[in-house]
């Protein structure tokens, strides 16, 4: 069968504001630039990001990048690789005023300096005080950033193609990439990108557990690629979860809900707050109470058919108060739990909202696996940035309004690796013999199948089994039990069937498509949270407490290193954490407490 | 409508950039969409072509709806 070939010089997999950012550089190197979107670029899940992006500038007050480095060491609870911090963290005012110049609308000050805002966890002079770092457009900073990007890239003639899916990495024998398979939505068509350099900016993949912030297209697809050509992915164990989203939509509900006196409820109607928090209760901090929900349903007083979510009760408050304080918060209410919240308690639930790890890359934005004893060796003509990478700047937690920063700083990055490796003037390498072979195959094999799981009950299982077994509080029996079930969904997700069969806008074939994509990642989080025997960051298990030897359950002398989970065959190995910035001293270890 | 243009739509309906108008519009598309007319389907089209916080701002309510084509289904939508 003959397959359609499109060459490029550069091939990125995703349009939201990574992939925007990489292919900026590379079309304004003058090469031939191709971005692969699932959806209209000014679309991508990059647009629901309200925060803001972290750069001291120091517009409103003093501020210094080594101060925002030490922040981010101390969120990634001393995880983060230090050269990549201090990288990322320097270069935070450049792409600012890069993407200001690009016509990005920031909030100004009366001078008409970019306006910073303080952000939770931002701070001065190396955790003194709290500072103004984070720089926003009104409530639609990603929006206003893909719209400003997205010109950009038409400006500089960047080949779009919006509603394609990406299938398959390329490979050659001896481990170069050389793009990937594609399915058009619109035909069906399978066209392989031969392309000199292959950038992933794919997003993360929050839709593996059943509560999830992310929007549907958040599938991993960059993640299911990579493990499929044989690349290990790094520290899946943790992902970021916040306290309260509506139990089996998501969809987040403000902790200033709890601020105003909401009180969180189990299915004896109890203030279980009283027993983990006596002081701070329902204001405890967001890390208590997730372990708190989590517990409460772990030990089946969770509320519902299957006890799988607690209330958050605001009927005693003023209707008056909540309309005026906690605006939106009845229509979420109705909207997405059926629940009027003036009168009857929400369902709430803790909620899978960032992923930290991703594929393994260096802060030049290259891919980088172990090989022959080196833990991080190039994989050439890969690049990576954004949800989807693991530079790694988050750790084990993630400092808010990074994520912002990461996609600009490493989108940036990738493409500047890029376009010097393109430069350096290497022709396409030849196509292997079987290219496509795979990506036609799993095509084949979900359009023939008979007897095969059905999509929809087979995430159904996964959601499920990641929440259950991995969400924000970690059980270690839960774990190994999670890990055998997880293995068993995954038995079900290589046997898909789907029963349209059509070739155009097959929307059902691009869920199981999704769905090969999402289990890769489920398998790889559960497997390396199972695996890490220490509470660290948003990985935090019931049996590695906080105590004297190991405050908050960190235990530096046996996992300070990280994960690096092999889908060739499931194994786990470990590299060790870059502790050595490349121009300051190292932040040293110390407990993190905020 | 169309198979192809439905697929199209609902592809366009089910992948949005925001969690809340993957979740509203995939139930309007399950429950609500095939009772309305033509006409209605073609001023959906158009609704669901609209800038995801614009339209969740219609949706949810935050913003008044002051297109008169597009209030009745606006109405239907929240309603759903």
């Amino acid at each position: 069968m003959s397959i359609p070939v499109l060459k490029f010089d550069a091939v990125i997999v995703g349009a939201g504001g990574a992939g925007l950012r990489s292919a900026i550089q590379l079309s304004e190197a003058g090469l031939k630039t191709a971005v692969l979107s699932k959806v209209f670029p000014t679309r991508s899940h990059t647009v629901a990001a309200q925060g803001g992006v972290a750069a001291s500038l120091g517009n409103s007050e003093e501020d210094h990048w080594t101060w925002h480095m030490y922040d981010t060491v101390k969120g990634s609870d001393w995880l983060g690789d230090q050269d990549a911090i201090e990288f990322m963290c320097k270069k935070a005012n450049e792409v600012v005023v890069e993407l200001e110049h690009y016509g990005m609308p920031f909030d100004r000050t009366d001078n008409g300096k970019i306006y910073q805002r303080p952000f939770g966890g931002h701070m001065s002079n190396f955790g003194e005080k709290p500072v103004r770092r984070s720089c926003a457009a009104a409530d639609r900073t990603g929006h206003a950033m893909l719209h400003a990007m997205y010109q950009r890239n038409v400006k500089a003639n960047t080949q779009f193609f919006v509603e394609w899916m990406a299938l398959d990495l390329i490979r050659d024998e001896e481990g170069h990439v050389l793009g990937v398979t594609a399915m058009e939505m619109e035909t069906g068509q399978i066209v392989i990108f031969h392309a000199r350099a292959t950038i992933f900016a794919t997003g993360g993949a929050g839709r593996i557990f059943y509560s999830s912030t992310n929007a549907f297209i958040n599938t991993g697809d960059g993640l299911g690629m990579a493990a499929r050509a044989g690349i290990p992915l790094e520290d899946m164990e943790f992902w970021q979860f916040h306290p309260t989203g509506v139990a089996g939509a998501g969809v987040l509900i403000t902790e200033g809900v709890r601020g105003e006196g909401g009180i969180l409820r189990n299915s004896s109607k109890e203030r279980f707050m009283e027993r983990y928090a006596p002081n701070a209760k329902d204001l405890a901090s967001r890390d208590v109470v997730s372990r708190a929900m989590a517990t409460e349903i772990k030990e089946g007083r969770g509320c519902g058919v299957n006890k799988d979510y607690v209330l958050l009760d605001i009927t005693h408050l003023d209707p008056a108060t909540i309309m005026k304080r906690l605006p939106g918060i009845h229509e979420i209410g109705l909207q997405f739990a059926g629940v009027d919240c003036l009168k009857e308690p929400l369902p709430v639930v803790p909620t899978c909202h960032y992923q930290m790890g991703g594929i393994p890359t260096h802060y030049s934005g290259r891919v980088v696996v172990p090989k022959n004893g080196d833990a991080n060796t190039i994989v050439p003509g890969f690049y990576a940035g954004g949800e989807c990478a693991c530079a790694s700047v988050h750790g084990a937690n993630r400092l808010g309004t990074n994520s912002l920063l990461d996609l600009l700083v490493f989108g940036k990055s990738a493409g500047d690796s890029a376009v010097e490796d393109l430069k350096a003037g290497k022709a396409h390498r030849d196509l292997p013999k079987d290219v496509a072979d795979k990506t036609l195959a799993r095509i084949a094999a979900l359009d023939n199948r008979k007897g095969g799981a059905n999509v929809h009950e087979t995430r159904l299982a996964m959601q499920r089994t990641m929440q259950d077994h991995a969400g924000v509080f970690r059980f270690g029996d839960m774990l190994k039990q999670g890990v055998e079930k997880i293995l068993e969904v995954e038995k079900a997700a290589r046997q898909l069937e789907i029963k349209d069969k059509s070739m155009a806008w097959n929307t059902a074939r691009t869920e199981a498509l999704e769905m090969e994509n999402l289990i890769e990642v489920a398998k790889a989080t559960m497997i390396s949270a199972e695996a890490r025997k220490e509470s660290r960051g948003a990985h935090v298990r019931d049996d590695a407490p906080d105590t004297a030897e190991f405050p908050n359950g960190r235990n530096d002398k046996e996992w300070l290193k990280h994960t690096l989970f092999s889908p060739v065959d499931n194994s786990i190995s470990y590299k060790p954490v870059n502790m050595q910035p490349l121009t300051v001293e190292a932040v040293a270890l110390k407990t993190r407490s905020y | 409508m169309e198979r192809q243009d439905y697929e199209r739509l609902r592809w366009r309906c089910i992948r949005r950039a925001l969690l809340e108008l993957d979740i509203t519009l995939t139930r309007f598309l399950d429950d609500g969409f095939d009772q309305l007319s033509d006409a209605e389907q073609r001023v959906f089209v158009e609704l669901a072509d609209m800038e995801d916080h614009d339209l969740w701002y219609l949706l949810s309510g935050k913003t008044e709806c002051d297109d008169p084509r597009f209030a009745p289904l606006v109405a239907k939508i929240r309603k759903s």
